[in-house]
């Protein structure tokens, strides 16, 4: 009689789980497998012309100087993108806890433009930057400062992109601080101010390392997310994607021109290796980081 | 002390006010320059002058917004139930039903979660390509209709539920499903929100995928519409900018609605998970 229970209980278990089952198998882990499976093709529609190739796009993959550009770009997003957006975020989350009033009002205006589709925030903020009629120099020059070209210039274009990028994650960041700042158990503060402590040194004894693993959550996210950065990048610049002279370009956009405008599907999956073998890499130090105890 | 603490909560305040300015100006100034008529855009004044219909009319009647709007709101609207369905279905299977396997299954779900929708892209195509869902709306909506991320999430919520619950619907006759329907589901709710915003909103503002399943016109969202249109469009700013103020405006309705559960919804992924 019990072992019919559990047989019924198993029964039950893989109905329910036929459908979830076959998608996950069908439309996330094969695919997986056939771009690992592709990289290693010269890939053609019509399948006589298909052929097997190894490791040459590996090998391609060191020597393609707009890979390196792609890959160095990601490197600049994400050391640009990460600290200014957990900085302000931690700025205005802390700012948020002191306001007198106004906090879910604010909170609101801050996370807005996070559910916005970023195709609609890149036109609009392309059009406030534009180097001639651009909203962005109309109010710089009230300040005396001269027109910029923003994204029109090789060295401006990266971090103007990484802006727009900041401008939209941040109101995440300050949703995802305010929490970890409530979590932060009242009694550690006041038994660190009856031994004498105040202002930066709570922070710095208490608010900072509590706070450790929502920090190591938003770099992680926040460096996953640089990685495939492409909408804003697309539309920012979009008679000249990934420009000017390629200084925008990034992983996601490379893999997109390869595969889809380009039509070299077998070099592109080998991109998407590479871009795999990263995020595996972020995720990892992650579970490594996380894993590590706080101490007080 | 009580004056220096009304100068700080004065500062910040300010501080925080700058900042709002700042989040807000790209919305206000796509929405007055959507009022525009062509010849003032070029005149950097904050309010139009003569403020005018026009480009609003243009957007919806000349271009294929409307169409746009239409299969947005059907992709959304059907990735979102099949999710709350599955991912719910799949999630309460994992938490609170014993079978063989039942660790594996679960780590299987979750390591999708590392692969990158660039790599899954490739293979979608190819595979579009030989079915003949390029262009079509299965097409659009295959990627999305199972998350992992819901079944993770779900899992987490019905694990918190206490056993007795669910072993007094057995005992009242109730089938396997009937528990989870009747039982699990209504206990889920907060979750079942959370993930219904965030599926839809994401389904509404995805790009990548949509971009190469389109080929025509008629079968784009609204994303993809208007990134194409803008190029197509290239100077016309006010239509431009009449296009995405009627793309951000169902979004911001949605979340102004529901800011709650979307906020508990990311509280929950970081700080909890």
């Amino acid at each position: 009689m019990r072992l019919t229970l559990a047989w019924r209980e198993a029964l039950w278990a893989f109905a329910f789980l036929a459908i979830p089952l076959a998608f996950f198998l069908y439309f996330r882990i094969l695919p997986a497998f056939q771009a690992l499976w592709l990289s290693l093709y010269e890939w053609h529609a019509d399948p006589s012309q298909r052929h097997f190739v190894g490791l040459e796009h590996y090998a391609r993959l060191l020597e393609d100087p707009l890979l390196r550009r792609a890959l160095w770009n990601t490197l600049l997003y994400t050391l640009l993108g990460i600290p200014s957006q957990i900085a302000l975020g931690l700025v205005i989350a802390l700012l948020l806890q002191w306001t007198p009033f106004g906090r879910d009002f604010f909170r609101a205006i801050y996370f807005a433009p996070y559910v916005t589709p970023a195709v609609a925030v890149a036109w609009v903020w392309s059009w406030m930057l534009s180097p001639h009629f651009g909203l962005v120099n109309e109010l710089l020059a009230l300040l005396g400062i001269p027109p910029q070209p923003f994204l029109q210039s090789p060295n401006q274009a990266l971090p103007t992109v990484t802006w727009v990028v900041v401008w939209q994650n941040l109101g995440f960041q300050v949703v995802l601080f305010l929490a970890g700042l409530e979590s932060i158990p009242r009694q550690y503060y006041e038994a660190a101010r009856i031994d004498g402590a105040e202002g930066w040194r709570l922070f710095r004894h208490i608010t900072w390392p509590l706070l450790n693993p929502v920090l190591v959550f938003s770099v992680v996210i926040g460096t996953i997310g640089y990685l495939q950065l492409f909408t804003q990048v697309v539309n920012l610049n979009f008679t000249d994607q990934g420009g000017p002279l390629n200084s925008t370009l990034t992983l996601a956009l490379y893999i997109y021109q390869l595969a889809f405008l380009r039509f070299q599907l077998g070099y592109a999956a080998t991109v998407t290796v590479l871009l795999f073998a990263l995020i595996l890499l972020v995720t990892l130090v992650q579970l490594k980081l996380l894993t590590r105890r706080v101490e007080l | 002390m009580k004056a220096k603490n009304r100068l700080t909560g004065f500062l910040v305040l300010l501080f925080l006010l700058l900042g709002s300015g700042v989040m807000v100006l790209p919305f206000l100034w796509m929405v007055l320059t959507s009022f525009k008529p062509f010849p003032e855009l070029f005149e950097l004044r904050f309010l139009p002058r003569e403020p005018t219909w026009a480009n609003y009319q243009t957007v919806l009647w000349e271009t294929g917004f409307l169409r746009w709007f239409g299969n947005s709101l059907l992709v959304a609207s059907l990735t979102t139930l099949s999710v709350l369905f599955f991912d719910s279905l799949a999630g309460y299977t994992l938490a609170r039903l014993r079978f063989p396997g039942k660790n594996l299954i679960f780590i299987l779900i979750l390591s999708t979660l590392m692969v990158p929708t660039e790599m899954l892209v490739i293979p979608w195509y190819v595979m579009s390509a030989e079915k003949g869902w390029i262009n079509t709306y299965w097409g659009l909506l295959f990627p999305g209709l199972i998350t992992a991320f819901g079944v993770f999430l779900m899992r987490q919520f019905f694990e918190t539920l206490p056993q007795d619950l669910f072993d007094a619907g057995r005992m009242d006759g109730l089938s396997e499903f009937g528990v989870f329907w009747r039982i699990g589901l209504p206990l889920v709710r907060p979750a079942l929100a959370a993930l219904g915003i965030f599926t839809f909103l994401g389904n509404w503002n995805a790009f990548l995928w949509p971009l190469i399943v389109v080929q025509t016109p008629e079968m784009r969202t609204i994303p993809v519409g208007i990134a194409l249109f803008s190029g197509e469009a290239g100077t016309a700013w006010n239509l431009i900018m009449a296009a995405s103020s009627l793309a951000v405006l169902p979004v911001l309705l949605v979340f102004f609605f529901f800011q709650r559960q979307i906020i508990e919804g990311v509280v929950l992924t970081g700080v909890k998970g």
